[in-house]
């Protein structure tokens, strides 16, 4: 036999067995060198593949172990030796192969699990996410409609179209089946349908407010599901289809009187109304929870829109009011006007009527006393006078009651002799009180001052009318009459409780009482005595005369003072007492002989020989004439200067008693002034004295001043008491020519 | 010094003045017509005498420097300068005011340019006269005293 190299398989080759496997051997290897390839192609594709070097790895012994099935494919029959050896390669390659990537893959399985479940993870995220954004959108759209809705709501303030168009917009947004308001009615008890949606006129049906659904929708400020059965819901005529799902949400009412200023009201008024929305029956919608937030939030928003309405229509009817009531307020201001115009009117009418005669009393009065009278005549007319002056006064204070009490009129403040006054007042009023045979007493402190500054004539007039009230109503007795001045505890007088003096140094306060023993005045009358035109009836009996506006007019000087009146008494039959506090200046030690003080004018100690007296001097020469002026005023004269002769000419006036011209100043024509101020007052009485101020000794001069017409010479310097005494000669004679 | 010797200086003071001829019985009228009317007419016065006659002297002496002399002019200045001084008792000025006005009728240039000159020196020292006077007059005011007559 020849000893060949080649391998016997094991099996004869001619077996069915052997064929199978043949062929399948094929297949496999046919598979196996597919798959690499397929792997290539499809990792060439894709973008991503971490594990290339595990692909080559795995495509390596894929392609080892198609190789060594198909070499196994010759292994089937007869093979040589060579067969085998690349056979047996083959197989140890795909061994070896094989076991590193059996190794390999331990640490690659691990990896490519964990990637699947990454994966996994992601898609939940990828979900949840979806979900939430679904949410969102749906938050988003709802809150759009809210805004729509609001803005609807808000672009009116009237009433009806507020809850009109919230219904309507509700309506819309949600797709509602049936949208309703009810109201509370003003009883409170009783909700009312106000508002629907689908039907135009709601019948006016009512339901009690205490019913438990009811009371459970208005606790809370949710929007709450209710029963369809429910009275509020039951607004759809009963059908057989399935009422959709209800919701009721509370709409707070606010009033006007809810809000103050700095306190926003609080919902515990529980005046609500009732919102009910009936999704459409027959659907299978539900209530999100979105929609129910919607509901809550216009519920929220038609309330303020609601309350907003409501301030408006109030703020609207309190215009209305004023303008109304303004229109009356101006109507009674003209009739008041009208009213006082007309009364000053006949104020002052009257006023001039009683003025007339009263001067011709006086005027006539005046000019008796200048005749021969008897001591008692003269005594008479005196008092005549006297009373006339003070009817006068009372006449000009019936047309000042009004500045009066306007406080318009003001007090005539002087210096006054204060005994004096007391004198006159007893003076005036001895007849009388002798007539009715009254014994009158004057009883005068010692430390009062016998001057005083303040209202003399008002003053008298004030006492005088409480001293005649005295006598008036007095029919027999005494009246005593007792000034001194008020210390403080007397002052504060718990019978004049808001009279509350303040002493200060330069005034004093006066305290007169006046007691009478006659017919006294009943306590609850006092208050009414110092009304105006209110006289008292009961003792009126006897003619008392008087306008009953003495009391009145005394009471306002007095408090015009600064003072206060008052009158006590203890009855009827008892007496009475006037008491009055007046403030009162104090003067200064005053002489006698003194003028009556003036404080404007200048004191000239005794020199005001000329007060008044207008002059007009001319004089070229600035320091002369000021000396002159000075003399001048000094002499109390009233002095125009002038420094040149058309000056003079300009000025010169009727007004001016003399005129000084200084006639040696070269330059100046005095004789020719002098011819134009005779031309220019023709009347001699009119035209001033013209005296001319010389220098010069000269007889020529002073013929030629005569001759021009000069009423006078006088040489300089000028003493004052050589410009005393020609002034006095001038103004008697009318002429003064120094002799020379 | 104190008040009283102050006052016993001003009146010694004064009387010199008198005395010396720089014021005369004028001078005691205006003071005279001193009053609380007012107060300070005497300053007032003789301030304005002080301006006016030194407005006076400028123009004589401008007026004396022209090549041609308007005497006429001369002479009216002067004669304001007289009247001031008269009006005030400033003799010795009035004095030589007179002296200047005769020269200016004889036209005398020289004459004329004296008397200013003579004027200008009384002038002048009745000024620092009165002006001392017048100070002493302040200091007994401010002393608390009053002005002895």
């Amino acid at each position: 036999m020849e000893s060949c190299n080649c391998i016997e398989p094991q099996w004869p080759p001619d077996d069915l067995l052997m064929k199978y496997q043949y062929i399948s051997d094929f297949f496999i290897a046919l598979a196996y060198f597919s798959i690499p390839l397929e792997l290539i192609y499809f990792v060439k594709k894709s973008a991503v593949f971490p594990y290339r070097w595990v692909l080559v790895q795995f495509g390596a012994f894929i392609v080892l172990c198609g190789a060594t099935h198909l070499i196994n494919l010759w292994t089937f029959t007869v093979h040589s030796r060579t067969v085998a050896s690349v056979m047996t390669t083959a197989k140890v390659l795909t061994a070896a192969v094989s076991c590193i990537t059996a190794l390999m893959l331990v640490h690659i399985i691990p990896d490519l699990l964990s990637v699947k479940t990454r994966e996994l993870f992601l898609k939940n995220k990828a979900a949840e996410l979806d979900r939430e954004m679904g949410l969102i959108r749906t938050q988003e759209e709802t809150g759009r409609h809210v805004r729509m809705l609001t803005h609807e709501i808000r672009s009116t303030l009237d009433r009806h179209t507020i809850l009109k168009t919230t219904l309507v917009e509700l309506g819309r947004t949600l797709a509602l089946e049936e949208c309703a308001l009810w109201m509370p009615t003003r009883t409170g008890l009783e909700l009312q349908l106000s508002y629907t949606l689908r039907q135009q006129n709601p019948v006016g049906y009512t339901v009690p407010i205490h019913h438990p659904v009811i009371n459970q929708v208005f606790s809370s400020n949710r929007a709450v599901k209710i029963s369809p059965n429910c009275p509020v819901a039951r607004l759809r005529p009963a059908g057989k289809y399935m009422p959709g799902e209800v919701v009721a949400v509370r709409v707070p009412l606010l009033h006007l009187s809810n809000f103050h200023i700095n306190d926003w009201p609080e919902l515990s008024t529980k005046r609500y109304a009732l919102m009910v929305l009936m999704l459409p029956s027959d659907s299978a919608r539900q209530w999100h929870v979105h929609e129910l937030e919607l509901v809550e939030v216009v519920a929220d928003q038609v309330a303020v829109a609601l309350s907003h309405a409501a301030i408006l229509e109030e703020s609207m009817r309190a215009r209305d009011l004023l303008m109304e009531q303004n229109v009356a307020l101006d109507l009674a201001r003209r009739e008041a006007e009208t009213a006082i115009r007309a009364r000053n009117d006949f104020l002052a009418v009257m006023n001039h009527e009683m003025r007339t005669p009263m001067h011709a009393i006086i005027a006539l009065s005046s000019l008796l006393q200048e005749t021969e009278l008897t001591p008692e005549q003269r005594l008479m007319v005196e008092t005549i006078l006297k009373s006339s002056n003070l009817l006068a006064t009372l006449i000009n204070d019936v047309l000042d009651l009004s500045r009066l009490e306007d406080g318009s009129l003001q007090l005539d403040l002087g210096t006054f002799n204060l005994y004096a006054v007391f004198r006159e007042v007893l003076n005036l009023i001895k007849p009388i009180a002798s007539v009715k045979k009254l014994h009158v007493s004057l009883n005068l402190a010692p430390d009062l001052p016998e001057y005083a500054i303040g209202d003399e004539k008002r003053l008298m007039q004030t006492i005088l009318n409480i001293v005649g009230n005295a006598v008036k109503f007095s029919k027999e007795g005494s009246i005593s009459i007792t000034a001194f001045v008020a210390k403080l505890d007397t002052l504060r007088d718990s019978k004049a409780p808001e009279f509350l003096p303040v002493l200060s140094d330069n005034h004093f306060y006066l305290r007169v009482q006046v007691k009478d023993s006659g017919s006294g005045i009943n306590p609850l009358d006092i208050p009414k005595l110092f009304t105006k035109f209110a006289q008292n009836q009961s003792t009126g009996t006897r003619n008392s005369g008087g306008s009953g506006l003495g009391l009145a007019i005394c009471k306002r000087f007095v408090n015009l003072m600064e003072g206060h009146i008052w009158i006590e008494s203890e009855g009827l039959g008892k007496g009475c007492t006037a008491i009055l506090i007046v403030k009162l200046g104090m003067a200064e030690r005053v002489n006698e002989s003194k003028l009556p003080y003036m404080p404007k004018m200048p004191t000239n100690h005794g020199q005001t020989a000329f007060p008044g007296l207008k002059v007009l001097v001319m004089d070229e020469n600035g320091v002369s004439r000021m000396v002159t002026k000075g003399l001048l005023l000094h002499l109390g004269c009233d002095v125009t200067m002038v420094g040149s002769s058309d000056e003079c000419l300009r000025l010169v006036s009727h007004e001016h008693k003399v005129v000084f011209m200084d006639i040696c100043v070269p330059g100046i024509d005095s004789y020719g002034i002098t011819i134009r101020i005779h031309e220019k007052f023709t009347k001699r009485h009119e035209r001033p004295l013209l005296v001319a101020l010389t220098g010069n000794t000269d007889k020529v001069k002073k013929e030629n001043c005569m001759r021009a017409g000069m009423d006078g010479l006088i040489l300089k310097p000028v003493s004052l008491d050589k410009m005393r005494s020609v002034l006095t000669d001038l103004l008697e004679h009318r002429v003064f020519f120094e002799a020379i | 010094m104190d008040l009283v010797q102050l006052q016993r200086q001003f009146v010694d003071y004064r009387t010199s003045l008198y005395h010396e001829g720089f014021l005369d019985e004028q001078f005691t009228q205006l003071q005279e017509l001193q009053d609380e009317n007012n107060p300070d007419f005497v300053v007032e016065v003789v301030s304005l005498f002080f301006e006016d006659s030194e407005r006076l002297l400028n123009e004589l002496a401008r007026a004396l420097e022209q090549q041609s002399i308007d005497y006429k002019r001369i002479d009216a200045h002067v004669h304001q300068l007289k009247g001031s001084s008269s009006s005030i008792g400033a003799q010795r000025v009035q004095k030589v005011c007179i002296a200047f006005r005769n020269y200016c009728e004889e036209q005398n240039v020289e004459g004329c340019l004296k008397c200013l000159q003579q004027v200008r020196h009384e002038y002048s020292l009745v000024k620092t006269k009165l002006e001392s006077l017048f100070q002493l007059e302040q200091q007994i005011l401010t002393a608390g005293g009053s002005i002895p007559m």
